[in-house]
């Protein structure tokens, strides 16, 4: 498994053509308490830079946008109902979905782990 | 564009790891490393500090100032005794809000706090408009202590502070420095602001610091903190095209005000009075966990738009979203069901009664 990074920054654990997709440490810092999140459901498919969720702060609302095209096959539907799990463990159990990537290659235009660190830097 | 300005706690800020963004042109933290939730409770629980240096103080001098207040300003200041402080508001000549504001008795003179935004326009209209009167803009710093912890903090250098009761102000030593002390604020908490000379707050700020139940709090948190006290935020919640009687500041307006008239767009609010206003502002809590911000539209049941929020959020104290806005007066009734229309989807909540957080003034 190898994880990929957006420049909006979400994460990608990526298996074969199938994928965990949540927000950043970093993101979920920047945004501040997560108290609300909104999310799309099973069998929802999307482009690349769709909106695919919602995620609000106690200072502002952000949408979350697909850093490729893919199908949702799973939302982590516990983010709803304890929001605050974005800030305490974003990478790890509070991931947002499980996708199917439409095209794998797509991959190729998002970060590996040092490249976004060199990013957020 | 002009480079915002810096309060003289600027430093102080950076050092203790405020996020610093412009606001009103004025670089201001908006939290800190407690964060906005952290810093919201710390207020209620304990004691907040915000620095509000931002805010325009103005200090008019003359014979008969309290006259003069009430040709623009709809609140009874003639028969506001020494020491004591009054909301108030300057009205526009369609009787709209020009802005809200602090007024104090200081005895010799009246001691203003104006909305950071709106300083130069409220310097200018006073000028324009007070005949005969002085009005000097203080080159001072202004602090927030707000929290059932801040009797305690503030007094334990000024005696005097723990004397006042909500709504008084005076002038005391505080750590050596000749401060205004106003048991005020913008919170809903029992608390003060301090108005300090500008080459002293620094270090009475670090001295105030140094009490275990004070942290910093920025404008995230003191945004949330007055939203679920149910306050009014200028330029959100009241502005020029909103009157005094629509936002329910009516009491605001003392009777003698209110029936005899005498300050700009005292026909329109004379006739809101009298026959209600087609619209009011509620409280509006979703029933669902989004929060509801400004600009989001309510609807009635059949899908009609009755109105829209002025401000939203989410309330730490409250635990969960907090709303206000104008809506249609046939529904402002508390209890009344509407629907916000939140990214397309309507989404169900109740017109309520403000504040969300009981206020907890030292009457």
């Amino acid at each position: 498994m190898t994880t990929y990074y957006s420049e909006e920054h979400e994460w990608l654990e990526v298996d074969g053509d199938t994928a965990t997709l949540g927000i950043t440490k970093h993101a979920a810092e920047a945004l501040g308490e997560v108290v609300f999140v909104e999310l799309k459901e099973a069998g929802d498919t999307f482009d690349k830079d769709d909106e695919i969720g919602v995620v609000e702060s106690v200072k502002a609302a952000s949408e979350l946008y697909a850093p490729l095209a893919g199908e949702i096959t799973e939302a982590n539907t516990t983010l709803e109902d304890n929001p605050g799990s974005v800030n305490e463990d974003p990478e790890g159990n509070a991931w947002f979905y499980k996708i199917k990537l439409a095209d794998v290659s797509e991959l190729e235009s998002l970060m590996d782990e040092s490249a976004y660190k060199a990013f957020i830097a | 564009m002009t480079e915002p300005q810096k309060t003289p706690l600027f430093d102080l800020h950076v050092e203790l790891g405020g996020k610093m963004v412009d606001f009103a042109g004025w670089m201001m933290p908006v939290n800190y490393g407690l964060g906005v939730a952290g810093e919201h409770k710390q207020c209620r629980e304990k004691a907040a500090l915000f620095d509000v240096s931002h805010m325009g103080q103005v200090e008019l001098h003359g014979e008969v100032v309290a006259e003069k207040l009430e040709t623009i300003a709809p609140s009874a200041f003639t028969t506001l005794p020494a020491g004591k402080a009054r909301y108030t508001f300057f009205t526009n000549p369609d009787g709209g809000i020009m802005d809200d504001l602090i007024v104090s008795n200081a005895g010799d003179y009246f001691y203003l706090v104006v909305n950071a935004s709106m300083r130069d326009q409220d310097i200018g209209h006073m000028r324009a408009n007070l005949d005969g009167i002085d009005v000097v803009e203080l080159d001072r710093a202004l602090i927030a202590i707000q929290g059932p912890a801040a009797e305690g903090i503030v007094s334990a250098s000024a005696p005097a502070a723990a004397d006042l009761k909500f709504m008084e102000s005076t002038v005391t030593d505080l750590f050596g420095a000749e401060c205004r002390i106003s048991r005020l604020g913008y919170t809903g908490e029992d608390g003060y602001e301090i108005s300090i000379p500008t080459d002293r707050v620094v270090d009475i700020t670090r001295e105030l610091l140094k009490h275990d139940d004070l942290e910093m709090a920025g404008l995230g948190a003191r945004d949330s903190l007055r939203l679920e006290a149910g306050l009014c935020l200028y330029g959100n919640d009241i502005d020029n095209g909103t009157s005094p009687v629509e936002a329910n500041l009516t009491w605001a307006m003392q009777k003698r005000r209110r029936e005899d008239g005498g300050f700009p767009g005292a026909e329109r609010i004379q006739r809101e009075l009298k026959d209600g206003p087609s619209r009011k502002l509620v409280g509006i809590k979703p029933k669902g966990r989004a929060p509801a911000r400004r600009g989001v539209e309510v609807a009635d049941k059949d899908g009609n738009v009755i109105g829209s929020i002025s401000s939203g959020g989410f309330g730490p104290t409250y635990g969960g979203p907090v709303s206000m806005g104008y809506i249609a007066a046939e529904f402002a009734e508390p209890g009344t069901e509407v629907d916000l229309l939140i990214r397309g989807k309507a989404m169900p909540a109740t017109i309520i009664k403000l504040p969300f957080v009981q206020q907890n003034y030292k009457r």
